[in-house]
């Protein structure tokens, strides 16, 4: 009964003039695009340029202050369970491993029988079975984000938005995380997610969304980006010289 | 020297050859604080979880008269337990005072707030990690409550004790409104105070030793909860 590999339409993400504002300083200013779909999004920035807020506007954790976001039509409450998030610094419950899905099952509430068979799903394509009985919050930082995205994705949303999935990872558990992702993505689940490491920027992403100082200087397919970007801040920045 | 030695091996014997006075006292020990317990916790889990969780003005006051209503004198709310208690009291129709239950009404008032005090820093510690998480599950206000009581339940059953070993230690308040009346109020700590006081020392540290057993006992349960939590839960 698993919807994952049936199509479902895209839900084009439609941003105008959003503006976020805390604390007296404009954190995110005046953004507009319009991602369509079917590709992945990778927003790259340094740090401090206001990724993490966008993804929360855009997951509707937080309000923008002013302008509007859709996906296809709705606001992000409106959108619902379609929208996933996995947070920059994880955050798990204080349970093992398998109950921490068990408890996002529970949520959605998915019938008690239903729910070992999709643990066992979840857990194997995250490679924590043998990990199911161990407390979550113990796990190495790799297996955590794997967690993360495992627990995330029985939620079957169409879009999953990944904060940073690895910052703090070595290249080992980046390649995990990052097959993970891939995975996802082959399974027709969308896939926007954050980053500042360029080099996994360049391994994943479809087109890009360049943030600087909480303003889009550039919205392109991602060769375009890498090969000739349009701003000397994004110039600078893949030459590793723009720090924030 | 000598004296005291016999003393202790006379209160040992009585211990260990459960002497019925001595068993009656502890009985309503146990009996006086646990009710206080119960009867506290069910007013302070969810006062403390309330505080932690709904936003009301003037919260930041009441966070900090819930922590200083922790250290409230025993013989104070004893006090004022007695004036409400009295006859000529604004509660002085029931006819409760010098029975178990004035002592029960004084020491949920002193426990009330240790448990509340400790709720609220619990829930409030994981709401804080944890809320951001379960709203972007979709949780409804009582999945949430329930997860965050959940997660925290070695905690709060820490605060359970730590308000047993208060309520159990005290000495202030049940003598007020109690009396220690014997065969009627007389609990371990009240006895105590009286037998030493007219030197009889024999229950006086029979019922000392079943006291410090009872705390340790209460503070190493404390102390295994909450590490064989973090050992399982991290
Ligand atoms: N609630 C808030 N109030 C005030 N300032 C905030 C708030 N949230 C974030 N900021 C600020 O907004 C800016 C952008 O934050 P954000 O976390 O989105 O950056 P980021 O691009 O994700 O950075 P990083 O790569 O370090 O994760 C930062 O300067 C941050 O200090
Ligand atoms: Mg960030």
């Amino acid at each position: 009964m698993d919807e994952r590999g049936e199509q479902r339409p895209v839900m084009p993400l439609e941003v105008s003039d959003l503006s976020y504002v805390a604390g007296g300083k404009i954190l995110l200013n005046k953004l507009n695009f319009r991602l369509e779909g079917g590709v992945r999004t990778v927003i790259l920035g340094p740090n401090g340029a206001g990724k993490s807020l966008l993804l929360r506007v855009c997951h509707g954790l937080l309000q923008p202050g002013s302008g509007n976001l859709s996906w296809a039509g709705r606001t992000p409450s409106q959108a619902g369970r379609d929208l996933a998030m996995v947070f920059q610094r994880t955050v798990l419950l204080r349970r093992t491993v398998s109950d921490n899905i068990a408890h996002t099952l529970g949520i959605m509430g998915v019938a008690r029988q239903e729910r070992s068979s999709r643990i066992d799903t979840a857990l194997k394509e995250a490679g924590l079975s043998d990990l199911a009985d161990h407390p979550a919050r113990t796990l190495s930082g790799g297996e955590q984000q794997r967690l993360s995205i495992a627990r995330a994705r029985v939620l079957r949303p169409r879009v999953l938005l990944l904060d940073e999935p690895t910052s703090n990872l070595d290249p080992g558990a980046t390649a995990a995380v990052e097959a993970m992702i891939r995975a996802a993505d082959a399974d027709g689940t969308r896939i926007i997610m954050t980053t500042h490491d360029i080099l996994q920027a360049r391994r994943l992403a479809d087109e890009v969304l360049f943030l600087h100082k909480g303003r889009l200087l550039e919205h392109t397919v991602a060769s375009k980006f890498f090969a000739d970007p349009d701003t000397s801040e994004a110039r600078r920045f893949l030459l590793g010289e723009l720090l924030e | 020297m000598s004296e005291v030695f016999s003393a202790v091996a006379t209160a040992v014997e009585l211990v260990v050859g459960l002497d019925p006075d001595l068993v009656e006292i502890v009985a309503l020990s146990l009996k006086v604080s646990l009710s206080a317990v119960l009867i506290a916790a069910m007013v302070g889990l969810p006062l403390g979880a309330a505080v932690a969780l709904v936003k009301f003005p003037g919260r930041r006051g009441a966070v900090i008269l819930l922590n200083a209503a922790m250290g409230l004198p025993p013989v104070v709310v004893g006090l004022i337990v007695y004036l409400l208690l009295s006859r000529s009291g604004p509660l002085g129709e029931m006819g409760v005072l010098f029975t178990p239950t004035a002592m029960v009404i004084a020491q949920s008032i002193l426990v009330m707030p240790i448990i509340a005090a400790l709720t609220r820093q619990t829930i409030s510690d994981l709401h804080e990690e944890y809320d951001e998480y379960l709203c972007s599950l979709g949780a409804g206000h009582l999945q949430r409550i329930s997860t965050l009581l959940w997660d925290g339940r070695f905690r709060l059953l820490t605060g359970l004790l730590a308000g047993f070993g208060r309520a159990s230690a005290e000495v202030g308040a049940v003598i007020i409104v109690g009396g220690n009346i014997n065969h009627v109020t007389r609990v371990m700590t009240t006895t105590i105070a009286l037998e030493t006081s007219k030197g009889n020392l024999n229950l006086a540290l029979a019922l000392g030793i079943v006291l410090i057993i009872l705390a340790a006992s209460v503070n190493a349960a404390a102390v295994l909860i909450g590490d064989a939590a973090s050992k399982r839960y991290g």
